[in-house]
Parts: C-alpha cells; sequence; structure tokens
C-alpha cells in the first residue's frame, strides 16, 4: 500500500477508510478535530513535525466534506516558517482551505511577498502558486509589480516564469489597472518570442486576458500569433515532450487561435495568407482516428480553427467547408463530436450567408432532439432555437411541441418559452400562434409562466380579426375532461371579453358559457376564482336581453363571495354585484378592455436575460450580443394602437416583480378606494379587476356611489385607510401599502439582512394628471443612517417610480424614522408624515434555541441593567396562542418547552446593530390565567441600552394603545428636528 | 478558464478539490455534491459534457474516479478533456500505474502535481517530463 511519509496521517487515514459507516466515521473525525483543537491551543511541544501532519488532516477531514470553523491561522502561520517542509504544507494548505475573501490572507501577505522577492528560488515558486489561486484584490494592488519583474527577468528559470505569467493573469482577472497598457504592449510581443513551449503556454493565456479586454494595444502581437502557429501546425522545432499524441501541443495551439479571435480581423495581407494557409492545413488534414485520445486532441485544434475562420468571416469558399464538416460532424455516432458539431452550428448561425446550408441538415437536428443525452438535447434545442425563421417556424415548433410530451421536466420550461417566443416571432398567421399557445397550455401547463398567457392575451385584445377565432378555440378546450388551471385562466378571461362573438353557434350561449366555466371552479385556486368572476360579470353584461335565471345563477355566486376571506375576490365579489344592478351603467363599465399599448415581448426579455458569466468573453459571444438586436425585431403584424399617455409611462422604471401580491395588497387594504391601477403592465392590466378609463373627478356622482366615499368628491385630499394601522402592519410585514389617498399610492417593499435593510418606495400616481413638486425627505432618528435615492419632482399621469432607501442601523432604539412626503395636486399641496417601518424588530433574526443553549445564557446574565423585569398592566386581551403569534410576526421565536410552566411563553432572537454586532436576546413572559390583562416580562441580552429598548418595545406590542381615528392633517413645521417630537404629534 | 477541479469516486468521495474561484465552504460542498450526482449516473455512452449551473463540466471517469472540471461555457471542450487524461498520465507516471488508494494516501503529492500542471485555473505546464522532474526536485527537499 502507498504510504504517505507521514506516519501520523497515514494511520489516521486508514481508521477512517475503515469505518463502517458515515456514523463511525463522523465520529472519529469529531475526535481527531478535537484532539488538533487542543494540541493547536497549547502550541508548546509542538514540532514543526507536528503542526505540518495536523494541517494535512483537518485538509483531508475537510475534503471529506465536513466543517472545519478552526486551525486557519496554524495553516496560515506555516508560510512564514523557515523550512521547506513545512513552509510548503503552509501554501499548500492555505490555498485549499482559504479564499481570497478570507481576513486571515492580510496577515500573510507581507511574508508572500518577502518570498516572491526573496532569492530562494523554491519559495518563490510557492509564493506564486498561492498568490496565481487565491490572490485577491489587495494581493493585486501590492505584489503586482513584483511578479512583473519575475516574468520580464533574464535570470529566472522557465520555472519561475511560467508561474510569474499566471500569476501576473490571476491579479490582472482581480484589478486590471496593475498591468499598464502602454508600457505592456512591447513586453507582451518580447513575451511572444519565448522558445520554451512551457512558458509559452502561460504566458499566451495572460495574452488572451490582456487582449479580451483591450485589443487595440497589442496589434504587434499579432502577427507573433501567425508565427507560433505556424510553427506548431508544421510541426517545426516542437521538443518531443511537448508533443501529444504526436499532436505538437495541442493546448498552445487551441490558446493561440483563441487569442486571434480578440482581433476584428487580420490587415496585413502576408499575415492573412500565412494564417490562412495554417487554418487550411487544419480543416484539411485532421482526419478520423482509432485512439481516442489522439482524436480529441486534433478535434480540439480543428473546432478552434473552425470558430477563428467563422470569425475571421473568411472567403466563401473556406466557409463552406467548414459548414460541409460540421454537417457531417452533426451526423456521426461519436456523441463528443455530435455535441460539438450542433455547438458550432449554432455560432456558424452568425455568419451570414449560411442559414440556407443549414437548414438543408433540419431533419438530422431535430433527430438529436432525441437524443438520449441531454446535454446533446440541449445544443439540438439551442440550434432549432436559431436557425428558426419565417419559412421553418411551423416545422420547427411542431417538433418542439410534440417533443415538450416527452421531454424531462429540467427541460420543459425552457422548451415551452423557447416554442412561445419561436411562434411569437414568426407566425406566418396571428391564429396559429394562438393554436401554439393554447397547445402549449394543454401540453405543459406547469411549465408554461404566466407571461405566455398574458402575451397572448394582448395579441387577441390588439387584434379584432382574431377574437371570434380565439374565443372559439378556448371553448373548444373547455371541453376536455381535464384542462390545467392556466388553460381555465386564459379560456376565461377570452371567453369574458368575446364569447358574444360566437353567441350564434351552438354551445356558445351566455348560459352554455357559463355553466362549462362554472364546472371548473371547484378545482381552482384563489387567483383564478377572481378571473372567473370577472368573466362571469362580463357575461352578464353580454347576455341582452337578460336571461333572469343566468342572472339569479350569478347573483348568487357573487353573494356567496361577497364574504370570501380573500379579499380580492371579496371586493370583485361585492362590486360586481353592485354593479350589474345598475342596468345600462353596467355596459360602460363593463365595456371591452380597450387595447394594450405595443410592448417589447417580456418573453423575449426573458430570453436576453439569461447571460453565463465567462472569464473572458469569447469573440463570437461578443458578436451575437451585437446581432441579437436585430435578429429578435418582433415581424410586426400588429396595428399600432397607443394611447397618448403611453409614451411617457414607457419612460418610467416599472417593478418587474411582485405585482400580483402589492396588486392584491392595495385592494386588500381599501375595500372602497377607487380602482385606479397604478401598474401599466402586463400583469397589472390582466389582474387587476377592471380598468376604468378616466380621472375620479369625471365618474358621475352616481356611479361614484358604488365606488367611493361621497366626502372624497371634495377639495381636500384626504388619506384613504387607517394610516396608523397600515404601518402596524408594515411592522411585521415586509411589503404593502405605506400610505394612499385619492391621488397616490406610496406601496413598501423591504429586506432586511443583519443589520441592513434595502427598502423600495414605489410612489404611484393614480390621476391622470401630472403630480408635481413631489418631496420625499427622510428624518432619520439618531440610530439610523438613511439613504434616499433622489425622488424625481414630477411624476407622469398613471405611472409609478422606486425610490430606493438604504437603512443601516447603529444601534437598538425603538425611534422611528419619518418620512416626510409632499405633492402638489392642481394647486393644492397635500404633506403627509409618515412613520417608516424601519423599526427594531427588522433587525432582528429568529434562531431557535434548545434547551443547553438557553439556560446558562440566562444565569449568566445576571440582573440589571442586562436583564431587566416589568409587571406589565393593561394588556390587550388575547390567548396565549395569539400572544405566541404575535411575537413570532415580531420575529421573536418562541421556543416552546423551554419553560415548564405552560402559561409562560419564553423566545429568542438575535439583534443585529453596527454597535452590537449580533447578540442574542432571551425574553420569558409569564402570564396570569386568572387575569390575563396583566403579566409579567423578563427581558434579557448582553447590551443594556438593548435589553430595555426590546422590553420597553415588545410591552408597546402587547399593550392597548387607542389607535388615532382620525387621519393626521398636515402639521404646521415643527421648529425641532428631532423624530420623537415629530412622532410624538403623529400619536 | 477551469473554475474548479473535482476528483471524486462512485460514492462521491472527493478525492482531490481545488478552486480557482472563491467559494465559501459550505458552497464547496455543495458543489461537490451536485457534480457527483450530475456526473455518476451518466452512460458512458453519453458527452463528457454536461451543463452545470452558467457553466459546463467537462468531465472522464477513469475505473471508479471521476475526474471533473468546470469551465466556461465558450471554453474549448476537447482541450480540457485531453487536459483530464495528461494529468492522469502524469499521476500515472509519477505513482507508477496509479490506483485510488495511492490518491487517498498521498493526496497532498497529488496537489502538490495539480500545482506545476494548473496554475490560476489555466494550464501552467503541458510537459509530462517537466513536471515529472520538477517533482523530483521538490522531493529531495522535503
Amino acid at each position: 500500500m502507498a504510504l504517505s511519509g507521514m506516519r501520523g496521517l497515514s494511520v489516521f487515514i486508514s481508521e477512517i477508510r475503515n469505518c463502517q459507516n458515515k456514523e463511525q466515521e463522523r465520529l472519529r473525525v469529531d475526535k481527531e478535530l478535537g484532539n488538533i483543537r487542543t494540541r493547536f491551543k497549547n502550541e508548546k511541544g509542538l514540532t514543526p513535525y507536528d503542526k505540518k501532519k495536523y494541517v494535512w488532516k483537518m485538509l483531508y477531514i475537510f475534503m471529506l466534506g465536513y466543517d472545519v470553523d478552526f486551525g486557519h491561522m496554524e495553516a496560515v502561520s506555516l508560510i512564514s516558517a523557515p523550512k521547506y517542509p513545512e513552509k510548503q504544507v503552509g501554501y499548500l494548505v492555505t490555498s485549499c482551505l482559504l479564499n481570497e475573501n478570507h481576513d486571515f490572507l492580510r496577515l500573510a501577505i507581507n511574508t508572500v511577498r518577502n518570498d516572491i522577492i526573496g532569492r530562494n528560488e523554491t519559495f518563490q515558486c510557492l509564493a506564486l502558486t498561492l498568490v496565481g489561486n487565491i490572490g485577491g484584490r489587495e494581493f493585486a494592488e501590492s505584489l503586482a509589480p513584483d511578479v512583473q519583474k519575475l516574468l520580464l527577468s533574464s535570470s529566472c528559470r522557465p520555472l519561475v516564469k511560467k508561474k510569474a505569467a499566471l500569476c501576473l493573469l490571476r491579479l490582472f482577472r482581480k484589478n486590471p489597472d496593475v498591468v499598464n497598457v502602454d508600457g505592456w504592449s512591447d513586453l507582451m510581443a518580447q513575451l511572444l518570442d519565448e522558445r520554451n513551449l512551457g512558458v509559452l503556454t502561460s504566458s499566451m493565456s495572460l495574452f488572451v486576458a490582456l487582449v479580451s479586454n483591450n485589443h487595440e494595444a497589442y496589434w504587434s502581437c499579432l502577427p507573433k500569433c501567425v508565427k507560433i502557429l505556424e510553427r506548431l501546425a508544421r510541426n517545426q522545432d516542437v521538443p518531443q515532450e511537448y508533443t501529444y499524441y504526436g499532436i505538437p501541443s495541442p493546448w498552445l495551439q487551441v490558446k493561440t487561435m483563441r487569442a486571434l479571435q480578440y482581433f476584428p480581423t487580420v490587415e496585413d495581407p502576408n499575415t492573412r495568407r500565412s494564417l490562412f494557409e495554417v487554418l487550411q492545413r487544419i480543416l484539411m488534414g485532421t482526419d478520423v482516428v482509432k485512439n481516442v485520445n489522439k482524436n480529441n486532441a486534433s478535434h480540439a485544434v480543428l473546432f478552434e480553427a473552425l470558430a477563428l475562420v467563422m470569425h475571421l468571416d473568411a472567403e466563401k469558399e473556406m466557409m463552406s467547408q467548414c459548414v460541409a464538416l460540421l454537417g457531417k460532424f452533426i451526423a456521426v455516432r461519436e456523441p463528443n463530436i455530435r455535441y460539438l458539431g450542433l455547438e458550432n452550428m449554432t455560432r456558424m448561425l452568425m455568419v451570414t450567408d449560411v442559414q440556407d446550408i443549414i437548414k438543408r441538415h433540419q431533419a438530422q437536428i431535430i433527430t438529436s432532439l432525441k437524443d438520449p443525452d441531454i446535454s446533446i438535447r440541449r445544443r439540438a434545442l439551442d440550434l432549432l432555437y436559431g436557425m428558426c425563421d419565417v419559412s421553418n417556424a411551423k416545422d420547427i415548433v411542431e417538433e418542439l411541441l410534440q417533443y415538450l410530451g416527452t421531454a424531462d421536466f429540467t427541460m420543459r420550461e425552457e422548451l415551452a418559452l423557447k416554442a412561445a417566443i419561436l411562434a411569437e416571432k414568426f407566425a406566418p398567421d396571428l391564429s396559429w400562434y394562438v393554436d401554439v399557445i393554447l397547445q402549449l397550455i394543454d401540453k405543459a401547463g406547469d411549465f408554461v409562466s404566466d407571461d405566455i398567457w398574458f402575451r397572448v392575451v394582448q395579441f387577441v385584445t390588439n387584434n379584432e380579426d382574431l377574437q371570434p377565432y380565439a374565443a372559439l378555440k378556448a371553448r373548444e378546450y373547455l371541453d376536455k375532461p381535464a384542462i390545467h388551471e392556466t388553460m381555465v385562466k386564459v379560456s376565461a378571461y377570452l371567453l369574458g371579453e368575446y364569447s358574444h362573438l360566437l353567441a350564434r353557434r351552438p354551445g356558445c350561449s351566455p348560459k352554455d358559457i357559463f355553466v362549462i366555466i362554472h364546472e371548473k371552479l371547484p378545482t381552482v385556486s384563489t387567483p383564478t376564482i377572481s378571473i372567473l368572476l370577472s368573466t362571469y360579470a362580463k357575461i352578464l353584461m353580454h347576455s341582452q336581453p337578460p336571461d333572469p335565471e343566468l342572472q339569479n345563477q350569478i347573483w348568487a355566486i357573487f353573494s356567496k363571495y361577497e364574504t370570501c376571506i380573500d379579499a380580492e375576490i371579496q371586493q370583485r365579489a361585492v362590486e360586481y354585484f353592485a354593479l350589474s344592478k345598475k342596468g345600462a351603467a353596467l355596459m360602460d363599465i363593463l365595456a371591452e378592455m380597450p387595447k394594450f399599448p405595443e410592448r417589447e415581448s417580456s418573453l423575449i426579455k426573458k430570453a436576453e436575460d439569461t447571460e453565463a458569466d465567462t472569464a473572458e468573453l469569447s469573440a463570437i459571444k461578443l458578436r451575437a450580443q451585437q446581432q441579437a438586436s436585430n435578429a429578435l425585431v418582433v415581424t410586426d403584424q400588429r396595428p399600432a394602437n397607443e394611447p397618448p399617455q403611453v409614451t411617457q409611462l414607457g419612460m418610467v422604471k416599472i417593478p418587474s416583480v411582485d405585482h400580483t401580491s402589492v396588486d392584491q395588497e392595495l385592494t386588500e387594504a381599501n375595500g372602497n378606494s377607487h380602482e385606479v391601477d397604478p401598474q401599466p403592465d402586463v400583469l397589472g392590466d390582466l389582474l387587476s379587476p377592471l380598468a376604468i378609463e378616466g380621472p375620479p373627478a369625471v365618474v358621475s356622482e352616481e356611479d361614484a356611489l358604488a365606488l367611493a366615499p361621497v366626502e372624497d368628491q371634495q377639495n381636500s385630499v384626504k388619506p384613504i385607510g387607517d394610516i396608523a394601522e397600515r404601518f402596524h402592519a408594515l411592522c411585521i410585514k415586509d411589503s404593502g401599502v405605506l400610505y394612499e389617498d385619492p391621488n397616490v399610492q406610496i406601496g413598501i417593499k423591504a429586506e432586511w439582512r443583519g443589520h441592513q435593510g434595502r427598502l423600495v418606495l414605489f410612489l404611484g400616481n393614480k390621476t391622470t394628471f401630472s403630480l408635481t413638486s413631489v418631496q420625499a425627505v427622510i428624518l432619520p432618528p439618531s440610530h439610523l443612517k438613511l439613504d434616499l435615492s433622489s425622488v424625481p419632482e414630477i411624476i407622469p399621469p398613471r405611472a409609478q417610480v422606486q425610490c430606493p432607501l438604504e437603512v443601516i442601523n447603529l444601534r437598538p432604539s425603538r425611534d422611528v424614522a419619518v418620512l416626510d412626503f409632499s405633492y402638489k395636486f392642481g394647486t393644492n399641496l397635500v404633506d403627509n408624515k409618515l412613520r417608516l417601518p424601519a423599526v427594531i424588530n427588522k433587525f432582528f433574526q429568529p434562531i431557535p434555541v434548545s434547551a443547553e443553549e438557553f439556560f446558562p445564557q440566562w444565569r449568566s446574565l445576571a440582573g440589571p441593567p442586562l436583564k431587566l423585569q416589568e409587571v406589565v398592566r393593561g394588556v390587550r386581551a388575547m390567548s396565549l396562542g395569539e400572544m405566541a403569534n404575535l411575537l413570532n410576526s415580531l420575529r421573536l421565536i418562541v421556543c416552546p418547552g423551554l419553560d415548564p410552566n405552560p402559561s409562560n411563553l419564553v423566545a429568542t432572537t438575535t439583534f443585529y446593530s453596527e454597535s452590537t454586532r449580533a447578540m442574542l436576546c432571551l425574553v420569558r413572559i409569564e402570564t396570569d390565567p386568572a387575569d390575563r390583562t396583566q403579566l409579567r416580562m423578563t427581558v434579557a441580552s448582553q447590551d443594556p441600552t438593548l435589553t430595555f429598548e426590546l422590553k420597553e418595545y415588545i410591552k408597546e406590542q402587547l399593550i392597548s394603545i387607542p389607535i388615532a381615528s382620525k387621519p393626521p392633517v398636515p402639521q404646521p413645521p415643527i421648529a425641532t428636528s428631532d423624530p420623537g417630537a415629530l412622532l410624538a404629534g403623529l400619536l | 478558464m477551469i473554475r474548479f477541479i473535482l476528483l471524486q469516486n462512485r460514492q462521491g468521495k472527493t478525492r482531490l478539490a481545488k478552486y480557482y474561484i472563491p467559494l465559501e465552504e459550505s458552497e464547496k460542498h455543495k458543489v461537490e455534491y451536485e457534480v457527483h450526482r450530475l456526473v455518476v449516473n451518466r452512460d458512458p455512452k453519453f458527452t463528457n459534457f454536461v451543463e452545470f449551473r452558467t457553466h459546463k463540466v467537462i468531465y472522464r471517469r477513469y475505473a471508479g474516479l471521476f475526474f471533473s472540471l468546470c469551465v466556461d461555457i465558450t471554453d474549448n471542450e476537447l482541450a480540457y478533456l485531453e487536459g483530464i487524461h495528461l494529468f492522469v498520465e502524469i499521476l500515472d507516471h509519477f505513482f507508477s500505474n496509479v490506483c485510488e488508494l495511492d490518491l487517498v494516501f498521498n493526496f497532498h503529492k497529488v496537489y502538490l502535481i495539480l500545482d506545476e500542471f494548473i496554475l490560476a485555473g489555466e494550464f501552467q505546464e503541458t510537459s509530462k517530463k517537466a513536471i515529472i522532474e520538477r517533482m523530483g526536485e521538490l522531493e529531495k527537499q522535503e
């Protein structure tokens, strides 16, 4: 058996190997870690040999998958050992256990530098290797000049030079400024004259990185690369040790050709001729041989040559050779070559004039779409997607649809998205597009994102000719026995809008439509029910003359849902019920949805957004990105019909996530508000119950009754909903509405992490007029650092702007930040001071604590000021369960079972602030079952202020504070800027 | 650029793991788990390339050991595939007829060899002879 040369280490490894099961292994590892920990703690008597052995063991344990959370210091300290064996272990283990962001590395930076500039070549190599593998920005700034010196030195052995080249590459990647462009082009040219192929291989990698960043500076290196390539391809002066299965260093050949792809072209005719000769030789001279390694190596070179030819847009003859080769490759059995054939053919699509030749291989490519290997299937899918155009869209999309039924789950979403995009981009006629999307939903409903069905609704809404067809199709799908919920949504929506166009067909009377849709209701989820209710309202409106039986049926449903627990459904039910009794007014309000403004397809955007990150962006890819903008122009077959206000909306940034939740909270929070949707996007349009055109002011009084309280028609602007309640709700939620009045809605969305937070304020203008003189000023309490990005002075009609707000918690405090928000509506100045929900519990991170952890802590915090106790009276009436829920919602996690008395609660959390860092907080509440209005509360933490503030905060939450029922009126300016005083005014 | 190199056996035990990008400990263990799951059940008749997150893994199996390199999407697959083989040849030469146990008990040597072969995620030396000679030099210093 091979032994490591260190007995202790070998014995340990053997013991681990002899463990019968994972549990034994863990025990053995834990024992060893304990042993190492003790030995490290008491460094006396620890020989360098011991240290080395333990550090190796640590690395071994780490490799087994266990966390090693100590001993890093020992590994780092070995770096400064005077002798090679220890030093080597120090360097090696450090570069495996730590990463560039680790603080300990900073401690080593001086030793590393001394080794780099020192005279000991072995130490130089160790230091260069460490920096090359895990050096970070700081290393880049302090070591780059020394590393450069070694690379350019005439006295260094090749051994050191090649390490220095790659070390510099690492530092350049961390900070491109460390290589000074002006001086470097000549030096780089010099480096490319290197005869030693090891050094040249390393230098070529460095060169690829430099040239990818800025090719202009390195034109002088181009002929040198061609020379190197010639030397290798002709096998001139290549030592035997650098040929691999008879092929002169395939790796250096590949790297050299990669470097050449970063130059836009080769202008010098001589160089160009030489290069093309070499490329021609590679293209023609690569044969398939039996030896796998030789084959792979020669094809590695061949594929790189293909990429270079494509990049150079070579002569037509050479290009057709490439296509012919690729056509051959995609038909071979050998999977790697077939894979690469497909991949490179996809790249080739970027070159003009080859589309038609590639199309000839369509059948072959479709075969690969059914290959058992997912890697090949993915390449085939990419290629089919890339080669699709108007001429073959029908065939390709149909193939994709067929394949969707059998494709594995990991690919279905991508397939569905790609099929939808192709159908949209290249539809020969729109009815085909509708067919495709409905088939897609039918076959793979789970993988069809909402974007896809929103898009089809947009198309149908905007194309009158399409409406009867779409409605008919939707009606047909409803006859199928089990349909996907997305299909229910899209059919219900389409039939609600357009089923009246089918009315004369059998089975399409309003009543029939209603019955068949209503059958689906018991099986669908809440958001879909909302859509169904809208459909019913529309059906009702379209059934003229009214059918009393149908009317009663639908009314019964509306009144049933009037008490639904879901606020959105409830609101729709109430409103539709009221509206449907209004007779003629119903016709106006429930009229067909207006056309959607033309938008860039969110699907295509989604497809563009997926980006891989690479060390160097390849030239081909760069070009692909440049061309993408041309390639993705949507065939314009739709009438452009934009309401004038839309252009302005387009300029405003609209949040792309979580509309539904914000949207729902919007309506949830104000049962009787105006229905004006502040989010002019796809989702908002479709999911909001009804879009009412025109500003609230022009709604006739009769109609307004159902929608808003009459007093809102008056001049002064009053908030909708209770501001204090909204604030309290937001203290325990992270998103929702902070403030709303007839003109404005302020939504909030927050993310908290440790002592930091990021809030986004969504300022929405609900009216069709611009809001001017918009101002948002934050009055921060002293314990918070708040940074609000600038707020635009004007919010365009029906637009929403986002203002991010960064929060840093400096120390524990219950004080609250205040947002002073004002705007002008007409001549009225509206000013509100709103408390921001950046409250103390947002900086809690709940962690459940076990009894073993809790009690020692609890005991060690003996008494005031770290542990405070208080009897609280006037507690809100709530059960113990409700109280536990309240604590949990404040992110104070109740730990059941810690307190033996069932009427007591124990809760814990971790509080984060800049001054305290993470700090454990312990809370105990003892209630009196006989008198629920009082309790005794004990709070403990390591920080007296935190203990006090937390105690007071919980108290505030437990006792009932009378909430001001009157909304605050604009305050006269208060002289002091103390937010506490402002707050007092608010309460 | 090579993002990381893993050497794992069929059971998923890691025999060597080298990262050229900064990852946290827990993330490293997660990556090892995921890559093992990704490659272990692939048919030998399949390609040696498989997508992994936004990169791709080039892997090759030798007896019960999987050698996996994670590289950029645009990198030359076959060049890295033969890079794996060259590494195996070097190991084979160094341990004269290498087997998994050699790599287990001499994992520290394997790291040393790797550091002579690849640096900063790029090939540093592709001459087997040069690397073996260098290892001889280093052994003398121990």
